[in-house]
This record gives structure tokens, C-alpha cells and sequence, in this order.
């Protein structure tokens, strides 16, 4: 089994391709199914879209986490971009600053499962997802 | 990365690849509505069954596809969409709502085949 993360630099459209890819990579190398692969992917995506559309340039790490008889993946999406003013408007479906859809964020909340944001204005933000193997 | 475009008598069929980017996408917008309009088709299917991710922007971008093919007088079938990607589109709030879709090529074919008849 590997060990350590895997890191992908965000600062194009293309990159949102490649960590994507690696995401699903990964996923199937643990041996998730390829429904949750998509899954994953799916959600590296959005998050990945996120930096570029707000922050400009930011990076995913993608980490194997393990509690008590599990195995999961991690993706932390990080940074340094504007931030988030009110995390709570963020979260609500059909919300967006930037004129996409604004679906980005509850709807990656419903593809993992867990989710977790921290953001500053003006320090930038960082999302953590997990989805756990069955 | 080239999106092929196929012309079948009327029809104009876009294969989608697995890895599209943003802008490879907004290429194929361009390019799609441009050979409508150059071949005068009656009708557009987007063959998206390589693709293993369709996130928000490429199901907006679909969705505008449709809909300037449609203000043109032509029709859109967006066919291939595979279980799994179809399970992370509902999850994530996405639909093509008021864009036909079919199971594969075939079934789109069919589609338009039936659609022209009542029409002509």
C-alpha cells in the first residue's frame, strides 16, 4: 500500500483535469467501487473548480486516512485565494459569487462523507472531504 | 484535446473524450453551433459515454449547447450518460432539464428519426 499524499497544483482548467484523475486513481488502488471513483472524482473536481474560479491558484492533497477498521480517502483543497465571507450562504444551494451555478459546495457535501471548511477573509480557504470505504 | 464531429445527413454527432477541460468545452460549444449553422442540421447528439466526470461546468456547458442549437431551429440529444455519472450529477444538484436524453447513439438516432417524421 502507498503511503504519504499525493498533491496537485491548481492554477488552470487543466489541472482540475489531472487531479481529478488522480483522485480516481487512487480511489480504485484502494480498491473503492468505480460508482464511488466517479464519485470522488466528481467531487475533486467542483472543489478544484473552486480554487481556480475564486482563488486563482490553490492545490488538492489527496491522503489515505484509516479510522478504527476503515480506510479512506481525504481531499484537502487548499488556498490562498479571497475567502469566504459567510460560510453559511456558501453552503446553501443555488449560492455563487462568481456566476456558475453555485452548487459547488452542498453538492460535494452530499457526493462525501464528511465535510468540513475553513475559511478567513483575505487568508483564503480550506475544504476537507472524506469518503470512507464500505 | 479535439472533439470529433461527426456529419450524418442531418445529424452532427460530437463525440466527447474522457478528459475534457473548461476550455476544451467552450471550444466544442463554438465549434458545434458553427457547423449547424454551416450545414444547416436539424440536429445535434452529444455522444458523452467516454465521459467519466460530468461536473457543474460541464453540465452548464451542455445545457447552453442545447439551447443555442434550439434558438437555431434545431434539436439536441445528449446520449451515453453512465449510471455512475448520472448517480454523482443527482447528488450534486445538477440536471439538464429541458434537454432530450437517450440510453446510446442508437436510441438518439431513433429519437430524431421518429421526431423529423411527425414534423415533415
Amino acid at each position: 500500500m502507498r503511503a504519504g499524499e499525493i498533491r496537485a497544483a491548481i492554477n488552470s482548467d487543466q489541472d482540475i483535469v489531472t487531479a481529478r484523475q488522480k483522485g480516481r486513481a487512487l480511489a480504485i488502488e484502494l480498491g473503492f467501487s468505480t460508482g464511488d471513483g466517479t464519485l470522488i472524482a466528481t467531487a475533486i473536481s467542483e472543489l478544484a473548480r473552486n480554487i481556480v474560479s475564486y482563488a486563482r491558484r490553490g492545490e488538492i492533497t489527496l491522503k489515505i486516512v484509516h479510522a478504527s477498521n476503515r480506510q479512506g480517502i481525504s481531499i484537502i483543497a487548499s488556498d490562498s485565494g479571497p475567502g469566504i465571507r459567510d460560510i453559511h450562504q456558501a453552503m446553501r444551494d443555488g449560492f455563487s459569487t462568481s456566476g456558475s451555478l453555485g452548487l459547488g459546495l452542498p453538492g460535494v457535501r452530499r457526493l462525501m462523507d464528511e465535510f468540513e471548511i475553513a475559511s478567513e477573509p483575505g487568508r483564503g480557504t480550506v475544504v476537507t472531504v472524506k469518503k470512507w470505504k464500505l | 484535446m479535439e472533439v470529433p464531429i461527426l456529419k450524418q445527413g442531418e445529424v452532427l454527432i460530437a463525440t466527447f473524450q474522457a478528459a475534457l477541460s473548461d476550455a476544451d468545452l467552450n471550444l466544442l460549444r463554438m465549434g458545434l453551433v458553427q457547423q449547424v449553422v454551416k450545414f444547416r442540421s436539424r440536429a445535434v447528439i452529444v455522444d458523452v459515454t467516454a465521459m467519466d466526470v460530468m461536473d457543474s461546468f460541464a453540465s452548464r456547458t451542455l445545457r447552453e449547447i442545447a439551447h443555442m442549437i434550439r434558438l437555431r431551429g434545431a434539436e439536441t440529444v445528449i446520449v451515453g450518460i453512465q449510471p455512475e455519472v448520472a448517480f454523482a450529477m443527482v447528488q450534486l444538484g445538477l440536471t439538464l432539464e429541458g434537454v432530450a436524453t437517450a440510453l446510446d447513439l442508437e436510441e438518439g438516432l431513433a429519437y430524431l428519426i421518429q421526431k423529423f417524421k411527425n414534423i415533415d
